[in-house]
C-alpha cells in the first residue's frame, strides 16, 4: 500500500513536484533571508568590535571608566605578561594590543616652519608584525588610497581627507604633537607612507594609523597598552561565552579597590553597543518572524489547496472501502514527505546562497563621508546554527498543518457529501 | 419481497431521509420499504430528484437514514460507525459511477488492484485476481494504459473490473451508462449481466436510461421519494 501511494505521489506532479518546488523556494528564501538579516545587522556590531572594542577587551579599571576620553595615562602596564596570561587561559581567542590617542599633526614647510596643522585620532596596531591579521581585521588593504603600508618603523598612514586638507605629500615628514602616558608633551616625527579612506566621516576626518611599537616609543608606553582586544575564532560576538569569560577573568585578576588592576569587558558592557546588539537581535527576530509567517501562510495554502484538489480522489477511495482515518493519515504522510524533502532541498539551496554572500559579501559604494556611525561597506550574510533549522518551520510545519486542516474536511463532511463532490 | 425468493441481503423498513435545505428540511426519501435478495439484477428507476442516488448511498453505507432501518448483509447501516461502514464497503460492496472515477495517476492494472491492496491480499493472489477481472471485461491488453488513454467505454469497463475484482456480494451502479453511446452501453450491460449470472453478484442500478432498464430483471420505480411500483420482469 505504501509503495502504491508513493507511486501515485511521484507520478502526480501536481501532488509532488509542484508542492516540492513551492516548499523548496519558500524555505530557501526563509533560510537566505535569515542569514542575510543576521549578517547585515551583525556586521554593524562586528565592525564596531574590529575597530574599537573587540569582542572582549582588557584594560585598567580606571581606563574603562573614562574610555570615552581615550586616557592613555590610565593604560595597562605589564602588557606582555597580561598577553601571556590571556594566550594561555583563552588559547582559542585572538588577542591584540591597541592604543588609541588624540593629538595634532603639524606639517612643516621647506624651512621647517608650520605649514598646516590638524587634529588627529591615532590608532596604534601591530602593523609591522607579519603574523598579525590587524590589516585584514580593519580592512586596511581596501582602504589604502595612495602610497604603501609602513614597512619600517617611523612610517605612518593618514586619512586621505586630512592628507589633502593639510597639503601633505607622500614620504613627507610630519610631527605628531600629543601627551605621553605620563602626561608630558610629546613631539615625534613620522614619515607618511600612505593614505587611507574608509568611506565614512567618523574615520576619514582625521585618523592616523601607526605601528604599536612606534606609538610606544612616541608616547613613552614601554610594555604598556591602552587596551588588549580579544576576538572569537568564529569572528562573531558570542554574548554568553563573553559574559562567562569576563566574570571568570575579573574574579581572578581584577580588584575593585585597585583602579589600575586589569578589567575584562565585553561588547555588552558598553551601553550604546548593548543597545545596538539588542536592536539587531530584535530586528533579526522581527524580520525573520514576518518572513516565516508570510512563507508559512503561502506553504499552508499550498498544503490546503493540494488537499482540497484531491477531494474527488478521496471520495473514490472512501467508496472503495478505505477508512477516513487511513485516507487522512496517507495525506499527512505525503505532506510530511513533501515538507521534509522541500525543507532539506530549500535549506541546502538557501545555505549555499547565504554561504556565497557570507564569503564574498555584497560591496556597495554608498558615500558615508558624513556618517557619524561606523558601518562596513561590504555587507555579508551570516550562517548561524539557527539558519540550519529555521526553514523547517514554514517548510515542514506549515505544509503539514495546511494538509491537516484541509484533511479535517474529510472528517467533517459526511461520506455521501464527499461523494457528491466527486460526482 | 425478493425477486428470486433467496435470502434478503438488502432490507429497508420505513426509511426516511431528510437533508437540510436552508432553514427547513427537504425529504428525499419517504417511508421506503424494500427487500433485495442475493443475485438480483435490479434497478431503481425514476426521474432526476426522485431519490435514486440517495437510496443507493444508504444501501452503500455512505449515508445513514433519518428514520427507519436499512439492513445490508444482516448489519444495520444506521448503527455502524465510520470504520465499520468502511469495512463493509471494502469487503462486500462494489461501486460503479457515472463518471468512472478512476484514479488518473494509476494504470488500469493499478486501479483494479487498489481494492485488493485495501484488503491486504498477497501479491500473487492480487495479480491473479486483477488479470482475471481484466480478462472478464476484455481489457487485459490495456493493463498498462492510464485512464486518460482509454475511451469512455473502456474506462467504464475498468471501473466494473475494479468493482468486481474482490468478488463483492453487492454491486451498486449509479447511472453507469450515462456517458456511453448505445453500443458501449450494451457491451457493458451484457458484461454485468454475465457477471451476475456467473458469480451470483447482486446488482442494483440507479438509472433513468432506457438502455439499462431493458436489461433489468426487477424495476423499482421511484417517484418523489416514494416507491411508486416494484415490477419483476419474467425472462
Amino acid at each position: 500500500m505504501i509503495r502504491f501511494l508513493i507511486k501515485g505521489l511521484l507520478r502526480d506532479r501536481q501532488r509532488s513536484l509542484l508542492p516540492l518546488l513551492v516548499v523548496s523556494i519558500g524555505v530557501m528564501l526563509t533560510v537566505f533571508m535569515h542569514a542575510w538579516v543576521t549578517g547585515v545587522l551583525g556586521d554593524g556590531i562586528e565592525f564596531k568590535a574590529r575597530f574599537e572594542t573587540g569582542h572582549v577587551n582588557v584594560t585598567t579599571r580606571a581606563y574603562a571608566e573614562n574610555a570615552g576620553q581615550i586616557p592613555i595615562d590610565l593604560s595597562l602596564e605589564g602588557a606582555g605578561e597580561m598577553l601571556e596570561i590571556l594566550h594561555s587561559e583563552y588559547p582559542d581567542m585572538t588577542w591584540v594590543e591597541r592604543t588609541r590617542f588624540g593629538g595634532l599633526i603639524d606639517v612643516p614647510d621647506e624651512s621647517g616652519e608650520t605649514l598646516s596643522q590638524g587634529p588627529v585620532t591615532g590608532i596604534a596596531i601591530e602593523l609591522l608584525n607579519e603574523n598579525s591579521h590587524e590589516k585584514e581585521r580593519m580592512n586596511l588593504t581596501d582602504a589604502l588610497v595612495r602610497g604603501h603600508f609602513p614597512d619600517e618603523p617611523g612610517e605612518i598612514l593618514i586619512s586621505d581627507n586630512l592628507f589633502e586638507k593639510l597639503g601633505i605629500s607622500l614620504g613627507q615628514e610630519v610631527t605628531l604633537i600629543t601627551t605621553s602616558m605620563y602626561g608630558s608633551m610629546v613631539f615625534h616625527n613620522f614619515r607618511i607612507s600612505g593614505t587611507l579612506s574608509f568611506g565614512m566621516g567618523a574615520l576619514d576626518k582625521g585618523t592616523v594609523i601607526m605601528d604599536l611599537e612606534d606609538a610606544r616609543l612616541a608616547l613613552d608606553m614601554q610594555d604598556a597598552t591602552a587596551e588588549i582586544l580579544g576576538f572569537f575564532a568564529s569572528e562573531y560576538f558570542e554574548p554568553e561565552t563573553a559574559k562567562a569569560m569576563c566574570q571568570a577573568f575579573n574574579e581572578k585578576y581584577s580588584y575593585p579597590e585597585d583602579k589600575f588592576s586589569p578589567l575584562m569587558q565585553n561588547m555588552r558592557s558598553y551601553p550604546q553597543i548593548a543597545n545596538l546588539i539588542d536592536y539587531a537581535g530584535l530586528m533579526t527576530f522581527i524580520i525573520s518572524a514576518i518572513f516565516i509567517l508570510v512563507m508559512s501562510i503561502v506553504l499552508w495554502n499550498t498544503g490546503l489547496i493540494s488537499g482540497l484538489r484531491r477531494y474527488g480522489e478521496m471520495g473514490v477511495r472512501l467508496a472503495i472501502g478505505e477508512s477516513k482515518g487511513h485516507v487522512y493519515r496517507s495525506l499527512i504522510s505525503e505532506s510530511v514527505a513533501i515538507g521534509l524533502a522541500g525543507s532539506v532541498a530549500g535549506t541546502l539551496a538557501g545555505l549555499l546562497c547565504a554561504y556565497i554572500l557570507q564569503e564574498k559579501g555584497l560591496h556597495f559604494d554608498v558615500n558615508m563621508d558624513t556618517a557619524a556611525v561606523m558601518m562596513p561597506s561590504t555587507l555579508r550574510a551570516h550562517i548561524t546554527p539557527v539558519t540550519y533549522c529555521i526553514g523547517f518551520i514554514p517548510g515542514l510545519l506549515s505544509t503539514v498543518l495546511g494538509t491537516m486542516l484541509s484533511g479535517i474536511g474529510i472528517y467533517k463532511r459526511k461520506t455521501a457529501e464527499l461523494f457528491k463532490e466527486l460526482e | 419481497m425478493t425477486n428470486n425468493g433467496n435470502q434478503a441481503i438488502i432490507a429497508l423498513e420505513h426509511v426516511v431521509k431528510r437533508f437540510p435545505s436552508g432553514r427547513t428540511w427537504f425529504t428525499a426519501l419517504k417511508d421506503i420499504n424494500l427487500t433485495l435478495g442475493r443475485g438480483e439484477f435490479a434497478g431503481l428507476v425514476g426521474p432526476s430528484g426522485s431519490g435514486k442516488t440517495t437510496l443507493l448511498n444508504l444501501i452503500g453505507s455512505l449515508d445513514s437514514p433519518s428514520e427507519g432501518r436499512v439492513d445490508v448483509l444482516g448489519r444495520e447501516v444506521g448503527k455502524m460507525n465510520a470504520r465499520e461502514s468502511a469495512t463493509m464497503r471494502k469487503k462486500h460492496l462494489g461501486f460503479i459511477f457515472q463518471t468512472y472515477n478512476l484514479i488518473p495517476v494509476y494504470t488500469v492494472y493499478e486501479n483494479v488492484e487498489f481494492p485488493l491492496l485495501l484488503l491486504k491480499e498477497k501479491a500473487d493472489k492480487r495479480r491473479k485476481a486483477v488479470l482475471e477481472a481484466l480478462e472478464w471485461l476484455g481489457i487485459e491488453s490495456k493493463a498498462k494504459s492510464k485512464p486518460t488513454q482509454l475511451s469512455g467505454g473502456e474506462c467504464q469497463r475498468v471501473a466494473i473490473a475494479r468493482a468486481m475484482v474482490k468478488k463483492p456480494e453487492i454491486v451498486l451502479a449509479d447511472e453507469p451508462t450515462a456517458n456511453l453511446d448505445a453500443e458501449n452501453s450494451h457491451h457493458i450491460l451484457q458484461t454485468m449481466e454475465q457477471l451476475n449470472r456467473e458469480l451470483g453478484t447482486t446488482f442494483l442500478f440507479a438509472t433513468h436510461d432506457e438502455k439499462v432498464i431493458k436489461y433489468l430483471k426487477r424495476k423499482i420505480r421511484l417517484f418523489d421519494g416514494k416507491v411508486a411500483s416494484d415490477e419483476i420482469i419474467q425472462s
